[in-house]
């Protein structure tokens, strides 16, 4: 593979985003295409009304290029596929050149073009074609693919080691962690979110296709049903506990909060990183079961807010900000010391908070027949150190959740800045 | 085990000098004409309409649509009007197919042939203007393809011969009783079969009789071959044999489907010696695609030696036998895709080296029950690195 990158020759990378959505017949919709983030909150808003859902849109396309990556502080999309990886035994230029090739196909698929050229049925006929095929007449209902480096990236492989952020750390221990070794790290990370399972699944399925030969699947996770909504727009959803979850997320509209907490700015360390973020992934199996056997008022209990409303305990409605001192008939907190809301809430670990952006998810059922559910647990942050680590050390210690929840997978990642036009992905870390 | 024969649905293949066809499918094309860009072509019984009669060098792509009742042909002729430059056949009414063509600037004419017989209808000039983009360099010539035809059916008689001698030995000792002996040969001398297993496919009902796996057979078929005879020298226990104990073969049963297999074999032999017997050149190319194939999807898994657990010998087989089907043609295909040449050397050899680690055919290979997981996967790992580029490699030759 010649290291240059595709991306500046390609002769159809400068085609407009809608043609994508045009040679799919779905013009319907197409004036919310390619979007600015800046309109974005309110064309979501409109099109959900105009639909009666909750913000799906068949329709829309967010651009791959840009100062951020897509897919963080976009509206959290209904599906997901993950896919973590190992590099092969290749080179620094080889390395780049998979993130080139990507890049190259992560900007055709999420205007909804084919991974390759030719796409699935225009190519040579003795040859396999470059597409999969799978999301033939399938709009690309949002699809954002965002990609990620995880800390054994760094290690002497690639010469990268100088380039390690310090904010990349190996995540410690946490009690109760019940971590299986199959679920856990990788070099590579790519998150694909679509309002279509199909789409997010042709995704990953392409790119794994292209990586052949130079980095392979180490694991997957689909998720359904998001957990948490990064808009205003979007109806707080609700995990599997049957609680809506996400509710004191951050916004995209909390455009301070989220330059504060959510991006990595120039004063960080590591250049390259700045406009980044840091991903933690946590696949957390419920024993839900369990759960459906427990009272509604345990459950309240449990979560510090109403099961309906999802108002906290000590009153108002949802949106409500929590008062972690009123007191109940006993002379206890009406939100106990142990509950997820108070232990997770920016007020008790120092103001920290976490761009949540989760997924329920259901791989089947285990030997016991029980359901192997639970919540994939996607956060994005500025520095995992001060953020993540610390709020999961309170949760894993105290939390009243923790009777009901197994952490069997876990994975950091550093979320490189947006590409740009003749600009792949993670270019700034070879410079 | 038997796969669809990709080997021998081989289509006669036009052979060019002027001009190379669109090689590969690269994952980053440097410049491919897209489904936008296409000339399109419509067919009738009476015309051959083609959207545009100029185009600039380059990979060209032309849809052709069948707006006729008949099965039609598209050719691009080169400037003789006779040679071939490329073509799409079996077209059916209403359908699209899209011949992709890497052209030099220069006069060429299109052609329809709808009912796919005489002179076609619709013939008009094309011109190919200067791009001033590089193209590959000029194609296969028809001495190189013959003799890499020539040099791999040699092969496979070399192969075949091998075969039937190293069946004999193993047979004999399998009729005599001298189970330690047949069960040291049976894994060598089924990597020889391994070598040209997409060959012996192509003769369906030998494959059958020689490969198939117990699963396989259907009900109401008798299961013989090389698999039936492996279970009896590997025996399962019995709760790896549907929780009933397995029961030896007699001597008479022993005699009859060594005999078989013996009796199979040579029919094998006999077929690939047959002086009529050649391949068209994209069926050597799809047959180291299938080989490849069969790794990945038997051998990487276990599931083709599932007594004997011998698959990493299977599994040398059936790289060497890719191995040779690719060195055939290998010059054929540098001078239009070097690089696809030089990716698919690295991962045969990379992948051989892997493979090694875990033994060599002289010297035996680790079984597959006794590799670790991660082992398996990094097999599989290397498998998946090298058929990807090699399912290129017909797209690269034909056309």
């Amino acid at each position: 593979m010649p290291e240059t990158t595709a991306m500046n020759r390609s002769p159809d990378a400068a085609e407009p985003q809608s043609t994508g959505l045009s040679r799919r017949g779905l013009l319907g919709l197409a004036g919310l295409g390619a979007v600015g983030f800046a309109g974005l909150g309110a064309s979501i808003a409109q099109a959900a009304a105009e639909q009666g859902s909750t913000g799906s849109d068949v329709a829309a396309t967010y651009p791959f290029f840009g100062d951020h990556q897509a897919g963080i502080v976009t509206p959290a999309q209904d599906r997901l596929h993950f896919a973590s990886f190992d590099v092969s035994n290749i080179s620094r230029a080889e390395l780049k050149s998979l993130l080139s090739d990507w890049s190259y196909a992560a900007n055709r698929m999420t205007a909804g073009r084919g991974a390759g050229a030719y796409g699935p049925t225009n190519g040579p006929y003795d040859s396999p074609p470059d597409d999969t095929g799978e999301a033939l007449d399938l709009a690309p209902a949002g699809l954002t693919i965002t990609f990620g480096f995880g800390p054994s990236l760094f290690d002497s492989r690639f010469g990268l080691s100088t380039k390690r952020p310090a904010a990349l750390i190996d995540l410690p221990a946490f009690p109760k962690d019940a971590l299986d070794p199959a679920l856990v790290g990788g070099d590579l990370c790519i998150q694909a979110c679509s309002d279509d399972p199909q789409v997010a699944v042709h995704a990953i399925r392409n790119l794994s296709r292209i990586a052949f030969g130079r980095a392979s699947l180490r694991w997957s996770q689909l998720g359904f049903g998001r957990t948490s909504s990064t808009t205003r727009a979007q109806v707080t959803p609700r995990n599997l506990f049957g609680f809506k979850d996400g509710t004191a997320n951050l916004r995209a509209e909390d455009t301070s909060a989220v330059a504060k907490e959510v991006w990595v700015q120039a004063s960080d360390g590591q250049a390259w990183m700045t406009g980044g973020s840091y991903l933690v992934a946590r696949k957390i199996r419920m024993t839900i079961e369990t759960w459906d056997r427990t009272s509604l008022r345990e459950q309240e209990t449990v979560i510090g807010r109403t099961k309906g409303d999802g108002a906290p305990l000590s009153g108002g409605s949802e949106f409500t900000a929590p008062n972690f001192s009123t007191v109940g008939a006993q002379g206890s907190p009406i939100i106990p010391a142990d509950a997820h809301v108070r232990l997770a809430h920016p007020k008790q670990n120092d103001g920290a908070a976490l761009l949540r952006r989760g997924y329920n998810f259901v791989d089947g059922n285990d030997d016991l027949g029980r359901l192997n559910a639970g919540l994939f647990f996607l956060a994005y942050q500025r520095d995992p150190r001060t953020q993540f680590v610390p709020i999961q050390q309170n949760l894993a210690t105290n939390d009243a959740m923790n009777e009901y929840v197994r952490h069997v997978g876990s994975a950091i990642f550093a979320i490189p800045p947006g590409a740009k036009e003749g600009r792949p992905l993670g270019a700034a870390l070879f410079d | 085990m038997r796969r669809p024969a990709r080997a021998v649905v081989a289509a006669a293949v036009g052979l060019v000098a002027t001009l190379a066809l669109a090689a590969c499918v690269p994952n980053s094309p440097t410049g491919v004409a897209t489904a936008s860009g296409a000339i399109t072509v419509t067919s009738t019984a009476t015309a051959c309409s083609v959207s545009s009669s100029t185009a600039p060098s380059g990979t060209l792509s032309f849809a052709v649509t069948n707006a006729g009742t008949e099965v039609t042909e598209f050719y691009l002729l080169a400037d003789d009007g006779e040679r071939i430059v490329g073509e799409v056949e079996n077209v059916g009414p209403g359908i699209t197919r899209t011949l992709v063509v890497q052209a030099s600037p220069g006069r060429y004419f299109t052609v329809c042939k709808p009912g796919m017989l005489g002179a076609g209808v619709g013939r008009a000039a094309f011109t190919v203007t200067t791009s001033g983009k590089a193209l590959a360099s000029a194609g296969k010539n028809a001495t190189q393809v013959a003799a890499a035809a020539a040099n791999y059916v040699a092969y496979l008689r070399k192969q075949v011969e091998t075969l039937v001698t190293g069946t004999d030995t193993f047979l004999s000792a399998y009729r005599a009783g001298d189970d330690a002996k047949a069960r040291r040969l049976y894994a060598i001398t089924r990597s020889t079969y391994e070598r040209i297993e997409p060959v012996a496919e192509s003769f369906g009902a030998l494959d059958s009789k020689l490969d198939f796996r117990e699963a396989d057979v259907p009900k109401g078929t008798e299961w013989t071959g090389w698999h039936r005879i492996e279970k009896d020298l590997f025996p399962p226990a019995a709760k790896d044999n549907g929780a009933k104990p397995y029961v030896p073969l007699t001597k008479a049963q022993r005699i009859r489907f060594a005999d078989l297999l013996e009796k199979d074999t040579a029919a094998l032999s006999t077929e690939i010696h047959q002086s009529s017997y050649t391949l068209p050149i994209d069926a050597i190319s799809n047959g180291a695609i299938s080989l490849m194939d069969e790794v990945a999807s038997g051998k990487i898994t276990g599931e083709e030696e599932v007594w004997s657990h011998t698959d990493l010998w299977d599994f040398q087989g059936n790289l060497e036998g890719a191995k040779v089907a690719f060195d055939g043609l290998r010059d054929i295909i540098r001078p239009t895709d070097p690089a696809l040449v030089t990716q698919i050397d690295a991962q045969f050899a990379a992948l051989q080296a892997l493979l090694a680690t875990h033994g060599t055919l002289r010297s035996g290979f680790t079984y597959y029950d006794k590799l670790s997981t991660a082992e398996v996967k990094a097999l599989s790992d290397g498998v998946n690195a090298l058929a990807e580029p090699l399912s290129r490699l017909t797209g690269a030759l034909v056309q």
